[in-house]
Parts: C-alpha cells; sequence; structure tokens
C-alpha cells in the first residue's frame, strides 16, 4: 500500500536491527540488567506485537508497555456510570467500538446493550451528534475517551453542537492528559526505566515541549516516535543512542506528523471547552492529580455528567491484579499471578487484559513469540 | 429420477399485496400463496412442486453420487439482507452447499427456512428468492422443501434464513481437520476478508465508501477441480466468520500441529488492507464466503495449487504457509517486516480501535 509498506520494508528493518545490535554490544549492558525503554502509548504496544518487532531486538532491550490505551486504564466504576447512562429508556449511548467489553464492575456496555439499554457503536463524536439530529426526542451521549489524541475532536463536536443549537446531546467526558501520567510513573519509587517512545499522536496535538521535563528534571531520554514498524526500530535505536552518549533529550523521530508546537487550532478548542480535573482515577494506578479534563461551566449543558444522575461510586480493582506493576515495567505481563488464568481476554480482572492494545491481552493475543520461547 | 414428474399439476397461488401481514403466517390461503408465488414460482423444482410435508429422495440415485450423506444446517442472519456482491439468498445458498463441498461432497439438496418480519415487502422477498435460485442454479443444487413464518414486528430483523443441505461424499474422499501433517503445505483460493470488508462498509456505520464487494460464490464446482488434481488433499473448510486465523486454529489444534504462514504471501485486495489500518482491524480475521483453506501434502501442493489457479473463482490462488512440527496448536506469523507473532484465535469479534 502507498506510503505503508515503504514504512514496513523488512531489508530497511535488517539494517536498523543491526545498527541496534552494534549500538549495544558497543555498551557495557549486564545480561540480567537490560535497557528498559517504554512505549506510553497504547497504539505503539498493538504495532510491536502485530509486527513481532520485540523478537528482533537484542536481549539487551526490554520493551515496557506503558499505560497509553485510554481504554485500559478507565476505572469500573466509570464504566458502570455509562451503563447507568446507556440504561436510562430516553438516551442513546454512542461510542467508540473497543470501549464496548471493557467491563465495569456488574457489566460492560455490551451486556448493557444485550440487556435492552441502545447503546451504538460510532467511528467520530462527529457521528454521534449526527444521530442526535436525526433523534431529536432522545439523548444522545457520547462516551469522550482517550489522550489529547481525542480530545479536540469531542471538544470540536461541542462547539458544533452550541453553534447548531443542538440540544439533546451531551459528553460523558474521560479524556485524559498523558504527561501527568508519565510524571507520576517517574515519581513511582519501584521504577526501573532508562528511556522513553513518547507517543505519536498525542504529540501532533500537543507538541513536544511538555515532554521537556523528562530530560531536564529526571533525566531519562525520549523519542516522540511514529507508529509503523520501522518508526519504532528507528526511534529505540534514537534512544539507545542518547543513553550510549549519555544524553537525556526529547528527541522527535515522527516529524513527518509531529510538529514542535503541535496543532494550534486544536489546543484552544480544547483550552475552549475543558478544564483539568484537580485528579483523576486511573485504573491500575489508581488517582493521578490534573490527569483528566472536564467539561467548563459554560459547557455545562453537554455535559453528560451533570445532565443524568449517575452514581459516580468508586469501584477498587480486584487485589489479585497487578496491572500497576506490568505499567510501571515492574513485573512483565505474564509474571502476573492471575495472567491467562484468573485474567483472560474473555473475562478481563485488570485494565491491561481489556483492549488490543493492553500489554496483558496484547501479549495473551498476539503473544511475544520471544517470551513464549523463552518458557519453553 | 423418478420421484414426480416435472408437470405442475396445479395452479399456483398469486400475492397481491405490497407487504407481508401476518396473515402470511396464518396457514390459510395468503399463506399458501406467498409461498407459492415468491418460493415455489423461484425454485421450480420437480421434488418441491408436489408441496409434500417433506421431499423424497431414491436412495438409488443418491448411492449414484458416492458413498456416505454429507448433511448440514446454517442460519442467516446478515445485515443489511442486500450487500454489494450478493444478498442473504445467494449467501444461504452458498453457505450451505460450501459446507458440504468442503466435506468432500457433492451438494444435492437444499431446505430453505424462512423467519420473515411483518412489513417486508413482497419485492423483497421475490428478490432474495431470485437470487437463492440463481445461485442453487450456478451450484447445480435443487431448493426441496422449506418452510416460512411470520413474525410479529421487531421479533426479528426483517429476515432470517435457514438452509440445511444434503449431499454425497465421493468414494475414497476422506478429508479431516485432524489429519495435517509436519510438512504439510497450506493454501488459499485467493484474496482475504472481502467479504467481512463488505458487510462492514455496507452497514455504513463507518462512513467509509469502497468498492469492497462481498466475495460470496458456491465452491463445489473449484472444489471438484482440486480433489480431482490432488486426491491427496488432506483437509477443507470455508474460512468464514472468523477468517483464516480461524480455521488455522482449529487445524492446529485438531492434528496437533505448528502452523507457520508468511503475511508476504497472503492474498489481500489494497482496498481491503486499507480498510483495515483504518479501522484497526486484522484481515486474518474477517470473514469470507467464498474462500478455502487447503491443506495439501507437499507431493501434491503444486498440483492443488494449480488446478485451484485454473478455475475461475481460484485465479489469486497462494501457498500462504506450512505446517510444521513446533509446539502442538500453535499459529505463528512470519510478518511482512520480518518479525514472527503469534496467531490466535479472536475472543469475541473484531471491534475498531478507539485511535
Amino acid at each position: 500500500m502507498k506510503y505503508l509498506d515503504e514504512f514496513r520494508d523488512s531489508a530497511k528493518a535488517s539494517i536498523l536491527v543491526r545498527e541496534i545490535e552494534a549500538l549495544v554490544a558497543s555498551m557495557d549492558i549486564a545480561d540480567d540488567k537490560p535497557l528498559n525503554i517504554m512505549e506510553v502509548c497504547g497504539g505503539h504496544t498493538h504495532s510491536i506485537f502485530r509486527y513481532g518487532v520485540e523478537g528482533m531486538l537484542p536481549k539487551q532491550i526490554e520493551l515496557v508497555h506503558g499505560p497509553g490505551c485510554p481504554v485500559c486504564v478507565l476505572p469500573m466504576g466509570r464504566v458502570d456510570d455509562c451503563v447507568a447512562i446507556a440504561e436510562q429508556s430516553h438516551v442513546i449511548f454512542t461510542t467508540f467500538g473497543d470501549a464496548m467489553r471493557v467491563p465495569g464492575s456488574k457489566k460492560s456496555l455490551l451486556q448493557a446493550k444485550a440487556d435492552g439499554a441502545d447503546v451504538r457503536m460510532v467511528y467520530s463524536p462527529m457521528d454521534a451528534l449526527a444521530i442526535a439530529r436525526a433523534n431529536p426526542t432522545r439523548e444522545v451521549v457520547f462516551f469522550g475517551l482517550g489522550f489529547e489524541t481525542t480530545t479536540p475532536s469531542t471538544a470540536l463536536t461541542i462547539l458544533q453542537a452550541e453553534n447548531d443549537g443542538v440540544t439533546n446531546f451531551s459528553v460523558f467526558c474521560n479524556h485524559i492528559t498523558i504527561v501527568p501520567t508519565i510524571k507520576a510513573i517517574l515519581d513511582s519509587p519501584d521504577l526501573r526505566l532508562d528511556g522513553f517512545l513518547g507517543p505519536g499522536h498525542v504529540s501532533m496535538v500537543i507538541g513536544t515541549a511538555p515532554y521537556e521535563f523528562i530530560a531536564r528534571v529526571y533525566r531519562k531520554p525520549m523519542v516522540v516516535a511514529g507508529f509503523e514498524p520501522l518508526d519504532i526500530l528507528q526511534s529505540i535505536w534514537m534512544v539507545v543512542r542518547q543513553i550510549k552518549e549519555g544524553r537525556a533529550e526529547i528527541e522527535n523521530q515522527y516529524a513527518r506528523v509531529v510538529p514542535e508546537d503541535g496543532n494550534a487550532p486544536a489546543l484552544r478548542a480544547v483550552s475552549r471547552v475543558y478544564e483539568l480535573r484537580e485528579f483523576f482515577e486511573w485504573r491500575g494506578l489508581g488517582s493521578i492529580d490534573h490527569s483528566g479534563v472536564r467539561l467548563r461551566d459554560e459547557y455545562a449543558r453537554f455535559d453528560a455528567e451533570r445532565k443524568f444522575a449517575i452514581p459516580n461510586v468508586r469501584v477498587a480493582d480486584p487485589q489479585s491484579c497487578q496491572c500497576g506493576e506490568v505499567l510501571k515495567g515492574a513485573i512483565k505481563p505474564w509474571q502476573c499471578k492471575v495472567f491467562g488464568s484468573a485474567c483472560t481476554p474473555e473475562t478481563p480482572l485488570g485494565a491491561l487484559m481489556v483492549s488490543s492494545e493492553g500489554a496483558c491481552a496484547a501479549y495473551y493475543q498476539y503473544g511475544g513469540v520471544k517470551h513464549h520461547e523463552a518458557a519453553e | 429420477m423418478n420421484v414426480a414428474p416435472r408437470i405442475r399439476t396445479r395452479t399456483l397461488g398469486q400475492v397481491h399485496v405490497p407487504t407481508v401481514t401476518l396473515s402470511h403466517g396464518g396457514g390459510g390461503k395468503a399463506m399458501k400463496d406467498l409461498i407459492d408465488d415468491v418460493f415455489v414460482r423461484a425454485f421450480d423444482s420437480a421434488v418441491l412442486a408436489p408441496l409434500e410435508d417433506q421431499a423424497r429422495f431414491d436412495l438409488s440415485d443418491l448411492a449414484r453420487h458416492g458413498d456416505r450423506l454429507a448433511f448440514t444446517t446454517d442460519s442467516f442472519v446478515v445485515d443489511p439482507l442486500v450487500f454489494p456482491g450478493g444478498d442473504i439468498g445467494k449467501l444461504a445458498v452458498c453457505g450451505t452447499v460450501n459446507d458440504l463441498a468442503v466435506g468432500g461432497a457433492r451438494p444435492l439438496y437444499l431446505s430453505c427456512a424462512v423467519i420473515v418480519e411483518e412489513g417486508v415487502t413482497i419485492d423483497l422477498l421475490r428478490q432474495i428468492a431470485g437470487s437463492m435460485a440463481r445461485t442453487a442454479a450456478e451450484a447445480g443444487v435443487e431448493i426441496v422443501t422449506g418452510d416460512t413464518k411470520v413474525v410479529h414486528r421487531g421479533a426479528c430483523d426483517k429476515l432470517f434464513l435457514t438452509t440445511t443441505g444434503i449431499g454425497v461424499i465421493r468414494e475414497g474422499v476422506h478429508l479431516g481437520v485432524h489429519l495435517a501433517r509436519d510438512g504439510d503445505v497450506v493454501m488459499v483460493n485467493g484474496v482475504l476478508g472481502d467479504h467481512g470488508a463488505a458487510i462492514l462498509c455496507a452497514r455504513g456505520d463507518m462512513a467509509l465508501a469502497t468498492a469492497i464487494e462481498s466475495d460470496c460464490a458456491p465452491l463445489n464446482g473449484l472444489i471438484d477441480a482440486l480433489l480431482a488434481a490432488a486426491p491427496g488433499v488432506r483437509f477443507l473448510r470455508d474460512a468464514t466468520r472468523g477468517g483464516l486465523a480461524t480455521v488455522l486454529n482449529e487445524i492446529a489444534e485438531a492434528s496437533q500441529v505448528a502452523i507457520e504462514i508468511e503475511e508476504r504471501a497472503t492474498p489481500i485486495r489494497e482496498d481491503v488492507k486499507a480498510f483495515c489500518e483504518i479501522l484497526g482491524l486484522d484481515p486474518l480475521y474477517l470473514a469470507n464466503e467464498g474462500k478455502i483453506v487447503v491443506v495439501a501434502p507437499p507431493e501434491e501442493a503444486e498440483a492443488a495449487l494449480a488446478a485451484l489457479r485454473r478455475h475461475p473463482l481460484g485465479g489469486c490462488a497462494a501457498i500462504v504457509g506450512r505446517v510444521h512440527a513446533g509446539e502442538p496448536g500453535r499459529v505463528t506469523m512470519r510478518t511482512v517486516f520480518g518479525g514472527r507473532r503469534i496467531v490466535d484465535m479472536l475472543v469475541g469479534e473484531q471491534l475498531p480501535r478507539i485511535c
């Protein structure tokens, strides 16, 4: 396919793998202390498994699959709130596809749909707005979910609804922000990370400046990376090169998409519609300060949290679940006590087993051939 | 064949209203008129025409085709009813014909059970029945018995079809999912994922305009040619729901072998690839309705591939992988990028990814 096959070229990949091998060979890396590089974004995790990137890397490099899967980190209590809204008879509840299966404490949206709720899958919040226009006697709620990649599209949809005078449309806002989350991971005492692959599409919106503290304060290298497998290999090579040279900088491998300053109109729409929450609850990581956004008072009429009575009950993660440790790179998915036994993609206990972008589900589904063979 | 004279002994009833109502399910004249006008007229079968409560066959007639009966059933609830490349009627005939054919059977007779929601137009029913009749003729099978039920609005989604089929397995043909061996070759008869992608597009939820058409087709002719050229073929299965990945996992599990496929060798249309890229779907799991997975011993691989490619429904046939003696039950793929990954069974249905 034009402009995709070029980024999946196996000949170029083997050149990059040899370069990476040569780099690590020239560094003094103990076998039991490999370089731990975290890909923050779930899209990267998906590509790494989809193309078998992990198995191509030398054993001195371990990839740690980070918290950047918005579906995975959604706490059960918020899913319960979704179900409570969706089950009101006058509501049409619209959502991205992969949020349908996320388990709440009692049921997922998929189960709520089976029980009679009008839950519809959409691919864009604008589709939800179109459903609202077509169903003026119903309340249409869009499940706003995701990092800065999807936040602007929800903001623009709300502005569009305001402009068009649509009154039966609202957003259940669960948009989250990546920077406080990376900071929370960096502040964690059991952290064992040597560098980061930065999220490509989040950075397309926010630019690269917000990451500067990672290099300056925490002295960790980060390379903002694209999502094709060659992007990922090149970015790993760039991170390793920084480590070898003793540098800690924010570099941009994905310059064909990510402008250093981000996307100004998107950022303006976001700050017009949203404000930071004091804190937001994450599955597996607990509460993180300023890590989520809510609608400003001026847009309260589009805020499903204010429009509907929602239970808003905090539900604790299952005790056996070690998602937090996996997210921070302290353990590997298969080292979790319940991986593949009590916790599977069919009956996920933990966040990371929920979406195909979650590290545990990716291991379970696509299987790190490397680790499977090591275990044999 | 002496089942019935090929002459109509009675006048067929006619429907004079535009839509199906509950009265068409009441067992009276309205029902008889609907069945006559829509189905009996379209299917035009000498076995069906007497409208007994059952179709009757001579055993000696069946026995001319082989030494074992094959018997299968499938229900069709596809939404939308009409989609690029086919409709629920074509699908219902192909699905059951193919389920018989992949067992090495010659498909001969089908039944057709119809559940229809009140309010469906007679024209739509005629269109579907006509499509079934054309597909049955193409496949060389007869639709010989049926049933029609009308249900209240909301009790079903417009139209559900169930087809059941009888075929006869050729002497000496013994295909089985447990028969794959180390060294066997895995092939498909063409591009993968067209049906799944066409249906997702046709639902309109994704607001993507594509020219992708369902590959829905009866495969018994192709399979005849394949088995004639490569009688040692171990196993055939149509890669319907769950796609190629699911069939490979079934083979690996049942035969206690490992299978490795080459992503580069897996034929997928460029627009299906693009569709999957946009939505975050994996084409290996998309449904096909005109594709079979073939496991052939290495010495017959070339003959099998050539036979597939000679047939109009196998022009893009390709060897996609091999059976090997790795961990039993494991399916892996060598990616275009040079990596390897496990290709597991899907847990539920594929859902488009958020970003």
